[in-house]
């Protein structure tokens, strides 16, 4: 039996090797980097924990944070909101409805540098298509991503569009998977649509909400490259999240040591957040429980 | 005009003329071949100056037998992969193209550099031309360390003003002289109801520096003083903050705090632009009718006088030897053949870039050559006279242009120039202190 088990081992040291190379040595280089001070072109010394102490009277980090964390928040929700609505619409049947889903789905597919310079062109406050199509609706010509009150919910709105998809196939899978009894019932007892899908949809596709939820959270609180790609942080530093405020620390700064210190520090937070996600998805689980059970 | 294929006659030529006029140098023609079969590596920015490199490096192995691998990068990448490879102590390359106003105290402080003033001197190394006489004395400041050269000046990019012909003529109004006249014509020329405004120029964060110095330059004031004390909260700054926060807010298009070149380059070009003050390699652009609504309708002038100087703000490329290169005599030829009076020709004839070396940016033939309207020679050989740094040469150049580049933004929101400018500079000198200690 302990030769059985000991043998197993041989079957994941490749995987343990590359975890270890890719994930955890560089994460291991870059706590000790966060404890020492090194520029290029100097020496590396040990400062012990005084990065981190920076991080406290750092204004630039703590509004980043709250950027980070505000720019998150929108861009889990709306997603949310948007590919739940749209699953439920694709998952009703109409013609050509496999066509419209792959359309739906195209936007995941493309390079978000190369979205980000399209969106950077709609947006143009005076040559952008953006605001010509508000003027053929009224509305006054808006700056976008180009003002500080606006740059963030303008990204968000890029994010949105790329990966709203995500969530809609996401939900159209638990949609899928909802059998078809409880609809049975309900409609036997006259209950309405917008009844039926508060209390028989949305709690049987809440875990794959919560699915969404973490990964689309993740992906939020990592975002980087439309940011830079299309704002630079700017105006001022109206977009800079933490992000964007570690790269340049480190790789434009060539600051390493408190790059890493920032680095650590949101790799925490990262870790608080999908660890609240995922206690969030165990509670909302309905697998283990028999369906339909009304009594 | 230069010769695409008449590369080594024309050289050989140069050379000839070079020894003649040369009388107490011994100089010959320098042993191009003796490197034949080495392989150097070069590490070029993406840009009419790196791909003119790349496009035309057949021509160096033709004459040296030396094979060149490049790589051209986009510039900001290229920076940081540079610093972190030079940092290493083992790059990747021999040849480093180098953003003087940015890396210059990074490759000082760094010793990632080569000196080259000895093989200046080497004549069988040097071309005779190849002196410190025959760069511009901003070229020479950039490319120096103490007395030694460094790196060999290459191109420099001077800020100047685009301004449109046709607005200023419908309003008769004479392109201005001084910053007045300027706000005042910037101020008439605005007409948002027909999306037209008399000034744009760069309002976000970092980019915004340039535009802003060369408004503190006619203000007579600088970064930094003559000991190197931070002066960017000086009476001067914030005089330069509250033009520049008055003609971005009350004559450029809405959303400028989000401008950068690229945003600035497409309003000008659609004519919705009166004036445009930015680097002078923009002309190519503005020249092309695929691109431009202004096509033989731009004006190009230096920026007008300030209340005090009249100053082209001054940045530049140059191309410097790793220290660590094991074939630093080859990277030599290589960078010389860079600069030399064929690619510098070529560079200012297709308005890619402003060569540092006088023989080139005075030469008849190369300036017949020219492909850009005579108005855009005049105005860069104008430019040269009145040229000065346009950011401070410290290491930590990207911190400087990200803190006081948010606070000049900030005032295109409506904050008050003075209180950001001081905020700005209390953040900023603890940064350069620890940065000239270190």
């Amino acid at each position: 039996m302990r030769t059985g088990v000991r043998s197993y081992w041989w079957f994941l040291a490749p995987a343990l090797v590359v975890v270890a190379g890719v994930i955890v040595i560089p994460w291991a280089f870059t706590l000790w980097m966060s404890v020492h001070e090194w520029k290029p072109g100097g020496a590396i010394a040990y400062v012990g924990p005084s990065n981190y102490a920076r991080l406290v009277s750092d204004p630039r980090f703590s509004e980043a944070l709250v950027r980070t964390l505000y720019y998150s928040a929108l861009a889990v929700f709306l997603p949310l909101v948007l590919g739940t609505l749209a699953a439920l619409a694709f998952h009703e049947q109409f013609p050509m409805r496999g066509f419209l889903r792959g359309v739906f789905v195209m936007p995941m597919m493309a390079t978000p540098v190369a979205i980000a310079v399209v969106w950077t062109m709609i947006f143009q406050p005076q040559l952008g298509v953006a605001n010509y199509l508000l003027s053929l609706i009224g509305i006054p010509p808006q700056l976008w991503v180009f003002a500080p009150n606006t740059v963030i919910p303008s990204l968000v709105l890029v994010e949105t569009w790329q990966w709203t998809p995500l969530v809609m196939l996401i939900v159209l899978g638990g949609l899928a998977a909802i059998p078809t009894e409880p609809y049975e019932g309900a409609q036997i007892d006259g209950a309405s649509a917008f009844q039926r899908f508060v209390h028989i949809t949305f709690p049987l596709i809440r875990p794959f909400l919560m699915v969404a939820v973490l990964l689309r959270l993740i992906d939020a609180l990592k975002s980087f490259d439309i940011i830079f790609a299309m704002t630079q942080g700017g105006p001022g530093n109206a977009s800079e999240t933490i992000n964007l405020y570690l790269y340049q620390t480190a790789f434009a700064y060539y600051d390493v040591g408190y790059g890493s210190a920032i680095a650590s520090v949101f790799f925490v937070i990262i870790v608080a957040l999908s660890l609240a996600a995922l206690w969030l998805r165990s509670r909302a689980a309905w697998m283990a429980e028999p369906v339909g059970d009304a009594s | 005009m230069v010769s695409r294929n008449g590369f080594t006659r024309r050289d050989m030529a140069g050379l000839a003329a070079g020894l003649i006029g040369a009388p107490s140098l011994a100089f010959a023609a320098p042993d191009y071949k003796k490197f034949a079969g080495t392989k150097l590596e070069a590490n070029l920015i993406k840009g009419p100056r790196g791909e003119l490199l790349q496009k035309y490096e057949k021509e160096f192995t033709a004459l040296t037998g030396i094979e060149i691998g490049s790589e051209v990068i986009p510039e900001q990448q290229q920076r940081q992969k540079m610093a972190i490879e030079f940092a290493s102590g083992k790059p990747n390359f021999d040849v480093a193209h180098l953003s003087y106003h940015v890396q210059k105290r990074l490759m000082e402080k760094g010793k990632w550099l080569a000196p080259v003033s000895g093989y200046m001197k080497n004549p069988a190394l040097a071309e005779p031309e190849n002196n410190e006489g025959d760069y511009s004395a901003a070229g020479l400041t950039y490319a120096k360390d103490g007395q030694q050269m460094l790196s060999l000046p290459w191109s420099v990019d001077y800020f100047m003003v685009y301004w449109n012909k046709d607005l200023f003529q419908k309003k008769g109004i004479a392109y201005p002289t001084n910053f007045d006249e300027m706000m005042k014509a910037a101020e008439a020329l605005t007409d948002p109801a027909n999306g037209v405004y008399g000034f744009v120029g760069r309002g976000l964060r970092n980019a915004n520096l340039p535009l802003y110095m060369s408004f503190l330059l006619g203000y007579g004031g600088d970064a930094l003083d003559a000991k190197g004390n931070l002066t960017t909260d000086s009476p001067e700054a914030i005089e330069a903050a509250k033009y520049y926060q008055r003609i971005l807010t009350k004559c450029a298009p809405p959303g400028v705090a989000g401008f950068n070149w690229m945003e600035c380059q497409s309003v000008f070009l659609q004519g919705k632009a009166a004036m445009w003050l930015d680097g002078v390699g923009w002309a190519p652009a503005g020249e092309d009718p695929t691109r431009s609504r202004v096509v033989g309708k731009i004006g190009y002038s230096p920026v007008p006088k300030g209340p005090v100087a009249a100053a082209s703000a001054t940045f530049g490329d140059g191309i410097g030897i790793a220290a660590a290169s094991p074939n630093k005599e080859a990277a030599f030829l290589y960078c010389q053949w860079a600069v030399n009076k064929t690619m510098g020709g070529r560079l200012l004839q297709i308005g890619g870039g402003v060569p540092f070396r006088k023989s080139v940016l005075e030469d008849p033939q190369v300036q017949a050559g020219v492909k850009m309207p005579k108005e855009w020679l005049d105005c860069v050989v104008a430019c040269s006279k009145i040229s000065k740094l346009g950011l401070p040469v410290v290491a930590p150049v990207a911190e400087f242009r990200d803190i006081i580049g948010a606070a000049l933004t900030a005032t295109l929101s409506g904050a008050d120039p003075a209180t950001e400018l001081k905020k700005a500079t209390d953040q900023y000198r603890p940064i350069l202190e620890r940065s000239e200690k270190g």
